[in-house]
């Protein structure tokens, strides 16, 4: 014979409006890396790729955005990210100095084969770093993915939403 | 001439030596529980509850028969002892009772002694944990000069509690601002060993990509005072309650069956050496495999076998829950006055 039955019916919960059930999440960002361009001529040239943003996260002052940045302005974006917030920085894809060497069979750090490997090592970091809710409050992400260029000697300084 | 003596005398089948038993005097009927032992193992003792009388019989057998058996006197203890890992000389006793069989002197045969501890207090209950351990046990001894020989035989306690009278539920708001706020919810605040946790998870805000939602039960034992306190934590149950990205207004229940886990009541600060406390940890994992978890104490107690009521009261008790009418009402009340003419 059994004890008590236990009851196990569910907690009350208010019925969910039918607009939040099937309309859009509140969560869409959207970070695409592509379109790399080599710039500039010898020895000063360098590679930028396209950074296009699409979200409806309130945070983002833009829901649409389209920048140009090169792999220094990534490095920069770390070390500010680790500097001043909480967030643990995932890596980026490597620096290949040897791909810089001279008297290499290969185009070095133009090859196309490692700039797509560095391309979706870039767009993998973005995502990661975009979607981080302490990241999301650093002046500098938002700069790096939505203003024209980077302004280096920028203050930093956390963003607070009204 | 020097003659080397060693600790085991009965090597050299020199003198006497006896063989110890103890029996408890209801052991025929009294339930057996199981309780894991330092090494992990799983064992079955004597199930004994506070305030409850040990009374019983010590066999002593002597090994070598005609021979006899000199001794300085023979005792039972009944003790209830706290263990600390790193502190194993020292043991800390805070039930000691004994009880004296037989007078310095000498048995020339096997000889059975009765004991009887009346209304033993055991205030605590039998704990086997990661740094400390609880134990209760018999002891029997026969001291002689030179090596005494004695006979421990463990023994299990449970404390029991009743329903408690106040038992509020557990409901809290909490969120990263502006990026995830969710409501939960928990029936109750203390719940017994074989109870159900009933709960849910209610989305207020939900602006992250949220993959999947678990709750953990998780154990804290803790050892030590003051600078040297040291928790030990230890995740027992990892239950997922959802799958996939909820959204606002979203409702997840959680049915959390506690009779499948292996747990111990809740223990505070057992006789100011350690405590045994619960948590539920309700984590969310998102698409990028961060995790935000909140931390819940929950209270643990151990129901004693009810009475068992008789099937119609049963019934009335279940109809009414689900009906909620006053046709059920009426049921339950037939049934109580049924049972009182009974």
């Amino acid at each position: 014979m059994a004890d008590t039955i236990a009851d196990t019916r569910r907690l009350f919960s208010k019925p969910q409006n039918l607009n939040d059930a099937y309309g859009p999440p509140s969560n869409f960002l959207e970070i695409d890396v592509s379109n790399p361009e080599t710039v500039g001529v010898g020895r000063t040239r360098f590679t930028t790729y396209e950074i296009r943003l699409k979200t409806n996260l309130p945070i983002f002052k833009l829901k649409e955005s389209r920048v140009r940045r090169r792999y220094s302005d990534f490095q920069w974006l770390r070390g500010e990210l680790e500097r001043d917030s909480k967030v643990v920085v995932p890596p980026l894809p490597g620096k290949a100095l040897f791909r810089q060497l001279p008297f290499r069979g290969d185009d070095g750090i133009f090859d196309d084969y490692f700039i797509e490997e560095r391309r979706a090592g870039l767009e993998q970091f973005l995502n990661k770093v975009a979607g981080h809710p302490l990241a999301q409050n650093e002046r500098c992400l938002h700069m790096f993915l939505q203003d024209e260029s980077v302004d280096k000697t920028y203050t930093p300084s956390k963003i607070r939403q009204a | 001439l020097h003659l080397h003596t060693l600790p085991v005398m009965s090597f050299f089948s020199f003198g006497q030596s006896a063989e110890i038993d103890i029996v408890l005097n209801d052991a025929e009927t009294r339930k057996k529980a199981e309780h894991k032992t330092e090494d992990g193992k799983k064992d079955k003792y004597f199930l004994l509850y506070d305030g409850e009388t040990v009374s019983g019989k010590v066999n002593v057998t002597l090994k070598n028969p005609g021979k006899r058996l000199e001794h300085q006197g023979i005792k039972i203890e009944f003790i209830g002892q706290i263990e600390l890992y790193y502190d194993r000389g020292n043991h800390h006793e805070f039930v000691s009772l004994v009880k004296d069989l037989a007078r310095p002197g000498e048995l020339t045969q096997s000889q059975t002694f009765d004991f009887e501890f009346i209304h033993v207090e055991k205030p605590y209950e039998s704990y086997t944990g990661q740094n400390v351990k609880l134990r209760y046990f018999l002891r029997a001894t026969i001291s002689r000069r030179l090596n005494d020989i004695s006979k421990e035989m463990d023994i299990v306690v449970h404390t029991l509690s009743t329903y408690p009278e106040l038992n509020s539920s557990i409901k809290m708001e909490v969120g990263i601002e502006d990026c995830l706020h969710i409501e939960f919810e928990y029936n109750k605040s203390k719940y017994h060993l074989k109870d159900v946790i009933v709960g849910k998870i209610y989305f207020l805000l939900v602006r992250l990509k949220i993959r999947h939602m678990e709750i953990d039960i998780v154990k804290r034992e803790t050892t030590g005072t003051g600078p040297n306190v040291y928790h030990e934590n230890d995740t027992i149950a990892k239950y997922e309650i959802m799958d996939g990205a909820p959204v606002r207004g979203e409702s997840i229940p959680i049915r959390l069956f506690l009779a499948g886990y292996e747990m111990t009541p809740t223990m505070k600060d057992i006789n100011k050496k350690y405590s045994v406390r619960y948590y539920l940890n309700l984590v969310l994992i998102d698409e990028e495999e961060r995790r935000y978890f909140k931390q819940q104490e929950i209270t643990l107690w151990r129901k004693g076998d009810i009475v068992r009521k008789s099937m119609s009261h049963q019934a009335a008790i279940a109809s009414q829950r689900f009906e909620g009418s006053s046709s059920a009402e009426k049921a339950l009340a037939q049934a109580q006055a049924k049972e009182q003419e009974q």
